[in-house]
Parts: structure tokens; C-alpha cells; sequence
């Protein structure tokens, strides 16, 4: 608690590009908005940031704590769980001659 | 009331007729209506004809399903055929699920009976169910505080005794802390110990699948029908599920749990300090051991927990665009936002190192460290929250605070293992208190054994919050 107070006071702030990170977390932000959440990721991240005082060299990650390795299942297919397509775009705001409404992405060559 | 019967109690008096399912339903529609207008623990209220007319197949089926008739509810995080979920988000407003989590469809197949879908903070963001778009959930026991989070909405409804118990999803504290706060019981189980299919991610790797009630016995008798393997959760396990209640009767005497010196340091609130390290009186009378220790990573905890969950939430959340269900990304909530572009920003490149790789590094030398402790002792005694249940705005307004509100929940969830909570006294000014215990993976087992003997020579969870309407 005491480390993690100093580093709020003493923790380098890190240049956050906001914009971009607004763009891959798929974001539409108002100016205002971005203010607002380029400060406060830049005071969590100097908090967070306390954890660079531990030394973690050599040491293994943890990404799961069940300690299993690759859990198999059959490839087939149990029917009866297998939605209809009226079931699976039932909650889908834009549907169209049975299949999901997507935007655009890709244009003409001009 | 008759839901403050224990479950054991409530399915006795039924099979022998002192009263009926529909009795017991009609009962908890009625709290309902007169609490909920003030409290708002729930989202979504199961349709009252609806649950009668389970309640009547219930009562055919009496003596051959377990939990027949038995009411609860469910966290809003939770996925149900043909009722709407909304994880207490207007990205979700509208959406109907096509079909059940696995531990919904578990509970139903025993016979109880859903009531409704519960407040949380949004997608589990939070600490004090403020983070929610349906409006914040009260804290029964002081109407100007925070039920707590993200499980707020549970918490409060068994606190009411709208039913005798809720399934709630913990990934850093959301069963504990609201628990705490609100004077009932919660488990967090060991991860795995529950599948988490149909429960709607926050951070993979942390989510648990627990019950919270009035009681450890209450919690055990749900744990022994919700637990197990299921083929759809790759991550649950195929361990034997113990018959956790034929073990709380057991001697808890010689059992040894440890006080670690930081967790009843600066951080935490004098008078919670000086009313959980009362319980050690209990303790040493039930004849456990108890022994001070020294557990240094605390202060880790909280930085390596919010860089690890926001960086799996903001890839759980990236699903919600709006294209096959939901209304899309412009709804999700300022605290929501933060988490997901900080989040973002540990997982991108250039910094995915320093942060993200650091902190599961991190990850590995505090569980570590905790698994080494849990060798030599049967439980680790922390307190559930660092200060009584806020005012309104306290944490919203602040994201560091709001974070502080995990400091003895969320690294709990980064090593994987099990904690009970339980009530072990109020404040001057009646705020409930609440502690944990923590035990290894899989060690539910010994945790509710403990907790219940300590519920056996304490009155504390019978205590009821008096609610003028």
C-alpha cells in the first residue's frame, strides 16, 4: 500500500496515445471522453505501474491456474444443440434473407 | 418468514406439509413488492404466474428432486433460455439468450425455482453496483450506502430473504464483498470447481461460479449440486465432488488457520480490524490454532489484478459489437470504457511486456507464495473489505479507490483458490462486517467445515437488516 502510494506520486507518467488505443479497443470516444480516459488510464497505469519493483526475471508466466494442458473433445456435431437460424438471429438488429448484417469493409477500386 | 429456515429446513417442513411450494413462492413475490421498489436488487423479476406454475410442478415432484421448489435468483451475468440477461448493461438491454448457463440449467433440473436476474455492477466492473445502467442496488442495512459489488443485487436480496439463496460470479471479490457488507454468507470456490458455461466472461481466467445465503451450511448444500465437470467448460474439473454437508458436523479442533500481519495493517479500517481479530476468541475456543505470519505480496495484489483482468476484459468484451446480438460498443459505461481501453493498452504492442507479461510473471511468484503458506496451514483469516459499505458516489468518483475496494478479494482470484465469507459482527453504527477464509485449491471442503462450526457458536448471520417501507 505505502510502495503503491509513492508511485502515485513519484510514477512516471507514460505517453499514452489515446487515440489509438481507442481505435484497436474499437471505441468511438467525444474529445471530452478522451480527456477523461486519457487521464485516468495514465493514473492507473502510474498505480499499476508499482509492480515493476518486483523482480519477475526468469520467472514463468501464469495464465491459467488449472495446471491442464490441451483438453481435447470430439469434432462432431450434437443436433440437438444446434440452434436454427431463426434462433441464432433472433437477437441480431440487422438480419437479412437469413444471415447477419455486417458494414462494409472493403470498397472498389477507385 | 419462512425463508429464514435453512434449505435443509425448508425442504423438511415442505415434504411433511407444514406449508407448500406455492406458499413459499407467494411469500418471496411479496418481499419483492414491498422491498424492491426502494432497494432495486433486481433487474428483472420472473413473472409471478410463471414461477406458480413451476411451484405446482415442484410439489408434484417433492421427494424426487433435490432442491424442489426451493426459489432463488441469479446474478444478471447469467445466460437464460427465453428471459432476458443484461450483465447491467444497455449493450445487453434487449438480449434473449437461446439458451441456458450450465449451472441454471443444473439448479433447475434439481427443482428450484428462478425469481429474477440481480443488479451488479456492468459486465462485474466494480465494487459497489453503481456501475450499472439500471440504477444502483441499496444497501438494505443503510439505505444511503452501496449494497457493494459487483454481486450487489444478490447480496442484498438474501439479505431480505426475497429467497434462501443466489448464485452469484466472483472474479475479484463480486460474492465476497457484497456478502460482507450485506451480513450473509458467499463461497468463492476453487476456479474449476463450477462451470462457468453460459456465465458471461469478465476476465477468463478469474470468473468462479459460487452461491451465496444465509449460511455455510445453505452454501454447501448448492455447492453439492453445482459443482462438477461439464464437457462445455474446457477449464472445469473432473474432481470428486465431496458431500460438503455431511462434513460440517466434523471437529474443527487442531485445524490451524494464520493471521497475516499486512492484511490487518494500514489499509484497513481500525474498527473492522478490531471486530474480525475479535473472532479469534471463537477460534481459539473451537480449539483451532491460531498463528500470526507475515504475507509481504499484498500490496501487489490490487496492480497485478487490475492489469490481468482489464487485459482479459477488454478481449472478452471485443465480442459485443453489436452484429449478431446487442446494441453495440457506444453503450457501455464510463467505468466499462476505462477498463476496456486500459486493458487495451496493457495488451499492445510495445507494451504488452512491461505490463500484461509482467503481472502474470507476478501472478506466478504470489501463487507461489500462497501455495507454499496453504501447505502448513487450513485456512488463511482475511477481512472482505478494507472499509465499511460506501456512501454513494465514494468509489465511483475515484478509480483508484474504487480499486481499493479488491485489495483483499481480487488476488484471491489471481492464484485460483477458494474463500469462504462469512459475518463476524457490525460497527458502532450497525454496519455489518464481514471475513474470509482462505484455503487451497479445492479445499471447500475444510472451509465450510470451519465456517460452520464458527456459525455454530455465533449468531451474527441471523441477523437481519430492519427495512422501514
Amino acid at each position: 500500500m505505502l510502495k503503491i502510494m509513492k508511485s502515485k506520486l513519484s510514477g512516471q507518467k507514460s505517453k499514452i496515445d489515446i487515440r489509438k488505443i481507442a481505435k484497436l479497443a474499437n471505441l468511438t470516444l467525444s474529445k471530452s471522453q478522451e480527456k477523461e480516459l486519457l487521464a485516468q488510464v495514465e493514473n492507473t497505469i502510474a498505480y499499476v505501474s508499482v509492480l515493476q519493483q518486483l523482480d519477475t526475471s526468469g520467472v514463468v508466466e501464469t495464465a491459467q491456474v488449472t495446471d491442464s494442458e490441451n483438453i481435447f473433445r470430439e469434432d462432431s456435431i450434437d443436433l440437438s444443440r444446434v440452434l436454427t437460424q431463426k434462433e441464432a438471429l433472433s437477437n441480431a438488429k440487422r438480419h437479412h434473407g437469413g444471415y447477419f448484417v455486417v458494414d462494409q469493409i472493403l470498397e472498389e477500386k477507385s | 418468514m419462512i425463508s429464514d429456515f435453512s434449505i435443509t429446513e425448508i425442504l423438511y417442513k415442505l415434504r411433511h406439509g407444514e406449508f407448500s411450494i406455492k406458499e413459499l413462492i407467494e411469500e418471496s413475490y411479496v418481499s419483492i413488492e414491498k422491498y424492491d421498489s426502494k432497494v432495486n436488487a433486481c433487474i428483472t423479476v420472473i413473472d409471478k404466474s410463471f414461477a406458480l406454475q413451476e411451484a405446482e410442478i415442484a410439489q408434484k415432484n417433492l421427494t424426487s428432486l433435490p432442491l424442489a421448489g426451493i426459489p432463488f435468483v441469479l446474478k444478471d451475468a447469467y445466460i437464460t433460455r427465453g428471459i432476458r440477461t443484461t450483465a447491467a448493461s444497455k449493450v445487453l438491454d434487449n438480449f434473449i439468450a437461446p439458451y441456458d448457463a450450465t449451472v441454471y440449467a443444473m439448479l433447475k433440473k434439481c427443482g428450484a425455482i428462478l425469481l429474477g436476474k440481480m443488479n451488479m455492477d456492468a459486465w462485474g466492473h466494480g465494487g459497489s453496483t453503481e456501475n450499472t445502467d439500471y440504477g444502483v442496488t441499496r444497501n438494505p442495512w443503510d439505505m444511503t450506502r452501496s449494497a457493494g459489488g459487483s454481486g450487489g443485487g444478490p447480496a442484498a436480496a438474501i439479505a431480505l430473504r426475497y429467497c434462501p439463496f443466489a448464485i452469484g460470479e466472483d472474479t475479484g471479490g463480486s460474492i465476497r464483498n457484497p456478502a460482507a457488507w450485506n451480513n450473509i454468507t458467499a463461497l468463492k470456490v476453487t476456479y474449476g470447481r463450477v462451470s462457468r458455461y453460459g456465465a458471461i466472461a469478465y476476465a477468463s481466467s478469474l470468473d468462479t461460479v459460487g452461491p451465496t445465503a444465509k449460511t455455510v451450511q445453505d452454501c454447501s448444500i448448492i455447492l453439492e449440486y453445482i459443482a462438477g465437470f461439464d464437457k462445455f467448460d474446457a477449464t472445469s474439473s473432473h474432481r470428486e465432488i465431496p458431500h460438503y454437508s455431511s462434513l460440517l458436523a466434523n471437529s474443527v479442533r487442531g485445524k490451524k488457520i494464520a493471521i497475516p500481519e499486512e492484511y490487518f495493517s494500514t489499509g484497513l479500517d481500525p474498527e473492522y480490524k478490531k471486530i474480525i481479530l475479535q473472532s479469534l476468541e471463537v477460534w481459539k475456543s473451537l480449539g483451532v490454532i491460531i498463528e500470526h505470519i507475515s504475507m509481504p505480496m499484498l500490496e501487489y495484489g490490487v496492480p497485478m489484478y487490475y492489469i490481468i483482468v482489464s487485459s482479459e476484459t477488454s478481449s472478452n468484451l471485443a465480442r459485443f459489437d453489436g452484429v449478431r446480438y446487442g446494441n453495440g460498443r457506444k453503450y457501455f459505461t464510463k467505468e466499462s470504457m476505462r477498463r476496456i481501453m486500459l486493458g487495451t493498452y496493457t495488451l499492445s504492442a510495445g507494451y504488452v511486456d512491461a505490463f500484461y507479461k509482467n503481472a502474470q510473471r507476478a501472478r506466478t511468484l504470489l501463487r507461489d507464495s500462497y501455495t507454499k503458506t496453504l501447505e502448513t496451514y487450513d485456512a488463511i483469516l482475511a477481512p472482505v473489505n478494507p472499509i465499511p459499505p460506501p456512501k454513494f458516489g465514494e468509489l465511483l468518483d475515484d478509480p483508484v479507490k474504487n480499486m481499493y475496494a479488491d485489495l483483499y478479494t481480487g488476488f484471491i482470484n489471481l492464484i485460483g483458490v477458494p474463500s469462504l465469507a462469512l459475518p463476524c459482527g457490525f460497527t458502532g453504527s450497525g454496519l455489518p462486517v464481514g471475513m474470509q477464509l482462505i484455503g487451497k485449491m479445492f479445499s471447500e471442503g475444510s472451509l465450510l467445515n470451519l465456517g460452520h462450526q464458527y456459525q455454530s457458536t455465533t449468531d451474527w448471520h441471523t441477523k437481519k437488516p430492519n427495512v422501514t417501507v
